[in-house]
């Protein structure tokens, strides 16, 4: 038998039909559903007077509108208000499972989905939502969708498909000493470029990905789109099992073995060809920091914010220049000078108990620079914000001068009041630094938990491993 | 969805690549539970000079001057020409939804990000892959004191310039099929009702707990 690739294994598990020219019916196991994508779909569904297909294959959270202060008072911001207070209405009129607003299970879609189980090794897993690659961390073919898909997944349980090409990218050896599963993402993005992986569903592996939690594992797929491809994944371990285990959506213990043993299947077979293989030695990864406006103008923070005139295509050229203006940074200003504004920690990339757990080892007995104006710290779910008070981290930040808020996609996207205002500069561990992301004029710097907290400490960027934690 | 047809329209110039759907559409937009009216939002923080909000009057606004779309060659412009990478970022479809809310029907570009290009044939949009230095001339005659003017024959693959030789593309069969017929992929879908039921019966026995 030939053969097959974990991405082969997902996708023929999943094929309903083919037509001739390999465009596929694809089954999906698991439909997560927000607020700012899913409106219109299900307006569509009425006006066609069409049913959900599979109720319980949904699961649906608010996170992009909700405030990340006091929510007693509900939403100040009547449009937002409206945006959420309609996926309440659609959950209840379709009978799909919601965490509202004020539910403690409500959070990112991305860390709340894993959080419960609802997200499983060999599932398909969509979202109105780019990030959905973060499911991949469990083995899983998960990628994100447009409004249309979301009411055709709504309504057929199914989307139609072609398959992509592979990719695998080895991160060969052990990661160096600081670098985190984001400085790898990163690093990874900055070596194949944000249009490097589009048409290419990526496997991670390699020692250095091996070696990650999932959590860290769920960091890298996260940004697989950063890097062009919707999908990332990472072969099923033992610790994927593990973190599987116990959680309110995962299989029953009358299943439990039999979920096990086909999980167990879920990796690339040895000698499976893929379309298109990257080596990164892990010992050439530094902690990374960007400098521009792609997630792929990105540096080890160590090094200077590069020159355009040294970049050979013009194109390139042009949009490192507009970039760097745009930035308000000169060419050659070594990393470690550039001073910030703001400070946040948070988003589906990094705002789980371990990066909460890793900014918090930074943060602990010191204090955030007069310099800085705010540094936020906005956990990814309300689970994550209870373990980490029941850990004291809370204390920890509060007493370093950091803010301690609800959670939700906060100032990642600045749907919500958190954001930055022109030209203000941000040490973030989200996952995007396009030009007015976090706000208008706002300028976004990409970095690690532990970088972003030594950031908010020194006012400046810091190599962490200069930093005596 | 409406049956597309072959048009003649004017060409928009956008040079930059790496176009980003938070650019094509800023996220405070995103806020409306509607499909329509995110046209005069379109690329808002390039194209006007003050901070947009929903609800705004979008007239009275000051506008960019330096901006492709605010020049008056291109006003009208149905096709949009632009550069590498074109969609990435966020898989909100408010973006194709802007775009052809606009007014634009075709898009030329050297590369696009799937979820983009997949959501923008969905809504009518026709985005249209060119190579690099095709779409380098493009870029050279629609810079012209002139606008340039493009026919785009869906049915046979083809942009046509005046009496020039006309330029050849490809398009995904059932894409290119969907888009001539205006067919809706859902209804498409529920003609298979019975493979799909199929597929959950032997689902459900090989992997019991997906349907717990
Ligand atoms: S945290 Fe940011 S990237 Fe993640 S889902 Fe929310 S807005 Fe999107």
């Amino acid at each position: 038998m030939k053969a097959k690739t974990l991405y082969d294994k997902l996708w023929e598990s999943h094929v309903v039909r083919e037509e001739p020219d390999g465009t596929a019916l694809l089954y999906i196991d698991r439909h997560l559903v927000h607020e700012v994508t899913s409106p219109q779909a299900f307006e569509g569904l009425r006006l066609a007077h069409r049913p959900v297909w599979r109720a319980s294959a949904n699961l649906a959270t608010a996170d992009h509108n909700v405030p990340t202060t006091d929510r007693s008072s509900g939403i100040a911001d009547p449009v937002s208000r409206v945006q959420v207070e309609t996926l309440d209405q659609n959950c209840a009129d379709f009978q799909i499972v919601e965490f509202g607003m004020n539910d403690p299970r409500q959070g990112i879609v991305h860390v709340m989905g894993p959080e419960q189980g609802a997200t499983l090794p060999g599932m398909t897993v969509v979202c109105g939502d780019s990030h959905t690659s973060t499911h991949g961390a469990f083995g899983a073919l998960a990628h994100g969708i447009g409004t249309s898909e979301v009411e055709h997944v709504l309504a057929t349980q199914c989307l139609i498909q072609k398959k992509s090409r592979s990719m695998l990218v080895v991160v060969d050896g052990p990661a160096g000493p600081g670098v985190t599963a984001k400085d790898i993402v990163l690093a990874i993005i900055g070596r194949i470029g944000t249009a490097g992986g589009t048409g290419y569903a990526i496997e991670f592996s390699g020692q250095a990905i091996r070696d990650l939690s999932i959590e860290g594992r769920m960091t890298v797929c996260n940004m697989a789109i950063e890097a062009g491809a919707r999908a990332g994944f990472v072969a099923v371990d033992d610790k994927t099992i593990e973190y599987v285990r116990g959680r309110p959506f995962s299989p029953s213990a009358q299943h439990w073995d039999q979920a096990v043993a086909y999980w167990q299947t879920l990796h690339s077979d040895d000698g499976a060809e893929f379309d298109e293989v990257v080596v990164i030695p892990a010992a050439e990864i530094l902690p990374q920091v960007t400098w521009g406006t792609s997630p792929e103008m990105v540096s080890p923070v160590s090094d200077k914010v590069p020159d355009p005139r040294d970049e050979a295509d013009p194109v390139k050229a042009d949009g490192m220049r507009r970039a760097l203006s745009y930035m308000g940074l000169e060419a050659g200003t070594p990393i470690t000078q550039i001073r910030l504004d703001k400070v946040f920690i948070g988003s589906c990339t990094n705002s789980r108990i371990e990066d909460l757990r890793a900014a918090a080892a930074v943060a602990r007995g010191r204090r955030v620079a007069e310099s800085i104006k705010q540094a936020l710290v906005v956990p990814g779910s309300g689970l994550v914000k209870a373990q980490a008070e029941q850990e004291g981290l809370h204390r920890v930040f509060i007493d370093a001068g950091f803010e301690w808020r609800e959670p939700g996609c906060s100032m990642c996207l600045a749907m919500n009041a958190d954001r930055l205002e022109p030209g203000e500069r941000c040490a973030s561990t989200s996952n995007r630094n396009f030009e007015g992301r976090q706000g208008k004029g706002g300028r976004t710097h990409l970095v690690s938990p532990a970088m972003a907290a030594a950031a908010a400490i020194a006012g400046h960027f810091v190599d962490i491993r200069d930093l005596q934690v | 969805m409406d049956k597309f047809r072959t048009f003649t329209g004017i060409v928009c110039p956008l040079d930059r690549s790496n176009v980003d759907t938070d650019a094509i559409i800023p996220k405070q937009f995103l806020k409306s539970i509607k499909r329509t009216g995110f046209g005069p939002n379109l690329f808002d923080e390039w194209r006007y000079l003050d901070h947009g909000e929903p609800g705004m009057d979008n007239s009275t606004r000051p506008r960019n001057p330096d901006f492709v779309l605010n020049d008056p060659r291109y006003a009208g412009a149905s096709i949009l020409l632009t550069r590498e990478n074109f969609g990435c970022g966020s898989s909100r479809e408010h973006a194709p939804w802007a775009l052809a809310d606009y007014g634009f029907k075709v898009i030329i570009a050297p590369s696009y990000a799937d979820i983009f290009f997949n959501n923008s044939f969905k809504n009518g949009l026709l985005p249209i892959v060119l190579n690099a230095a095709t779409v380098d001339q493009l870029f050279e005659q629609a810079n012209g004191s002139h606008a340039l003017e493009l026919t785009v024959d869906l049915d046979a693959q083809q942009i046509r310039a005046g009496d020039a030789a006309p330029i050849g593309f490809d398009v995904d069969a059932f894409r290119k099929h969907c888009l001539l017929e205006g067919l809706d992929d859902i209804g498409l879908t529920l003609q298979h009702v019975d493979d799909i039921r199929a597929y959950e019966v032997r689902r459900r026995q090989q992997a019991p707990w997906l349907f717990e």
